[in-house]
């Protein structure tokens, strides 16, 4: 039964449990035991998590996700589970609460079977930047699984979970799913709380599933989004999530901007991304070119916007009230600064500075503010193109999973990773990556994105084409 | 480019200390990036408003309530020093 169990997904999962056909404890056991094994592989693992479950927890009995267990990453704050955001300045904390959304699953039924890997403060593209050291692509383990949620996406691609939470700051759920060849999804800003999950930049972050299908995105999803009276950006989503089940794509019309499917996009995930493109207009959907004319402009915007918000945010680690600090300190100052030294890496310090530097007098208005106009521009491009188009589609990631080490020592072809995914984030609209085929091997993903609030239509397209698409993620299982 | 002046004074505001061999490379990465995010520079936005947020809301103010908070040992149980029921840190003058 146990190799069989494997290829259930959550959803299915969840009806077998509810079944009666197998128990949320066996269920629990054969992830508990994948998931520990990768963890004492050490280096001649995946490296995908930060802490691994000893027993199952117990889980609300008939509850409707049945006990099937998550994998959780780091950044969500977890009461009494290690959560250091993949960052040295956190080491040994153990969070007093545990984050509303990881609360909410939880009483729906879903069990914390493991913590995962993660760039340092979701400031990544590759999962390299940790604490903890670098999550390796099950499909090449000499690739990186895409970043920052690379553990989460490493570990479901690998079937090491059968489905994981992520967060999205500026690609960091959707650029790794692409890279590893799974689904996953940044809701409307403000759908999912983000309460309990350390910060990067807050008018950016969200929670959202990292999934083997669309129908367990949709499902994991379905029990996250909630109004959450301790964030204060919190909103109460106009309608109910309803589950996909469209087979056809009539009456969808679909807009492909020339901006973000052109020059930077590698020719075989473009010519992938083309035959998906091609597939849907056989599921009736209509395919026509929009114009996102500020596109281009995202990521220099984005690369002001977060670290600016970044460098408030990581005020915060200073040694005083969690986490590391610095021995020996002269004065307080002192402290700070050595600790700050000591508990951030190389990308954390730079994010911190040019965030610093954006913020400072003199600079505020022409790159902070400036950046803060391109982003209303962005929003208004979007809102044009959806007055012609129900869906925009791009590529999720301008390549396939790279090599490791291969971008670490230039962080502008680090960012790059992003100018898909940026403009969609500074929008605050949902986007969802799916796998739409190979390029040499490796994954390619496909970006649906819509309006604000329309992650039915959305969710409900995405399903249409993985069924058409025939993705087979088998070849990353270990 | 950015000077080793800038760095060091960005760093102090940034309350980070920089090691001798971080401040040239951060240098060169920090002019690197600025010289390419200022491209934005180059678009005509004077009449367009700022979004400093996508969520429009006001006044999203809570019923003054009194609830519990996290009780004082929990808070201090995750700091580094404490003392006399506080955080205990170095003094702010040596």
């Amino acid at each position: 039964m146990s190799s069989g169990l494997l290829e259930l997904s959550a959803s299915a999962a969840v009806a077998a449990v509810a079944a009666g056909e197998v128990s949320a404890a066996e269920l629990f056991e054969l992830y508990r035991a994948r998931a520990s094994a990768d963890r004492e592989a050490g280096e001649q693992g995946l490296g995908c998590f930060t802490w691994v479950a000893d027993e199952a927890p117990e889980a609300a009995p008939g509850s409707p996700l049945g006990g099937v267990p998550l994998a959780v990453k780091d950044l969500f704050c977890t009461e009494n589970v290690p959560s250091q955001s993949g960052s040295r300045i956190l080491e040994g904390y153990l969070p007093p609460y545990t984050a509303t959304v990881v609360a909410r699953l939880g009483r729906a039924g879903t069990t914390l079977l493991a913590k995962t890997n993660q760039d340092e403060f979701a400031m990544g593209s590759s999962t390299e930047n940790s604490a903890f050291g670098p999550t390796l692509n099950p499909w090449d383990r000499s690739r990186v699984p895409g970043g920052s949620s690379g553990g989460s996406a490493a570990a479901v691609a690998a079937g090491l979970a059968p489905w994981a939470l992520g967060t999205d700051t500026g690609g960091s759920i959707r650029q790794p799913a692409a890279l590893c060849g799974i689904v996953g999804l940044k809701p409307t800003y403000g759908t999912v709380s983000r309460y309990g999950m350390i910060a990067f930049a807050s008018s950016l972050d969200q929670a959202g599933p990292m999934t083997r299908d669309v129908a367990d995105a949709a499902l994991l999803l379905s029990h996250m989004v909630a109004h959450d009276p301790r964030d204060a950006t919190s909103l109460q989503a106009p309608s109910e999530l309803q589950l996909p089940s469209a087979e056809r794509l009539d009456g969808v019309v679909l807009g492909v901007p020339g901006e973000l499917t052109g020059e930077g996009i590698e020719a075989g995930v473009l010519e992938s991304f083309n035959a998906a493109v091609a597939r849907a207009e056989e599921l009736g959907a209509g395919v026509r070119e929009v114009h996102l004319p500020h596109a281009p402009h995202a990521l220099s915007a984005y690369y002001v916007l977060a670290p600016a918000e970044a460098s408030s945010n990581l005020a915060r680690y200073d040694g005083v009230r969690y986490g590391l600090r610095a021995e020996g300190a002269e004065d307080l100052l002192d402290m700070y600064t050595r600790t700050r030294h000591d508990g951030f890496g190389a990308e954390v310090k730079r994010r911190i500075m040019l965030g610093t530097y954006a913020l400072s007098s003199g600079y505020y208005d022409a790159y902070y503010g400036h950046a803060q106009r391109v982003r209303t521009k962005i929003s208004e491009d979007f809102a044009s193109a959806f007055e012609e188009v129900d869906l925009i589609a791009t590529p999720t990631a301008p390549s396939v999973a790279f090599g490791l080490g291969e971008k670490t020592g230039d962080p502008l072809a680090m960012y790059l990773n992003d100018y898909c995914t940026v403009p969609m984030s500074l929008a605050g609209i949902p986007a969802i990556s799916i796998p739409c085929g190979l390029s040499d091997g490796l994954p390619v993903g496909l970006q649906l994105a819509g309006p604000a609030f329309s992650e039915t239509r959305l969710l409900d397209a995405a399903h249409a084409l993985e069924l058409a698409l025939e993705f087979d993620g088998g070849p990353a299982r270990v | 480019m950015i000077s080793r002046e800038e760095v060091l004074h960005v760093a102090r505001l940034a309350r980070l200390e920089l090691a001798e061999d971080e401040i040239e490379p951060m240098a060169r990465e920090l002019s690197a990036i600025i010289d390419n995010v200022a491209r934005i520079k180059e678009l005509d936005l004077e009449d367009v408003p700022p979004t400093s947020h996508v969520v429009e809301m006001t006044g999203s103010l809570r019923e003054d309530v009194v609830v519990p908070c996290l009780p004082r040992e929990v808070a201090l149980s995750q700091a580094p020093a404490v003392g006399e029921g506080g955080f205990l840190v170095p003094s702010p003058q040596a």
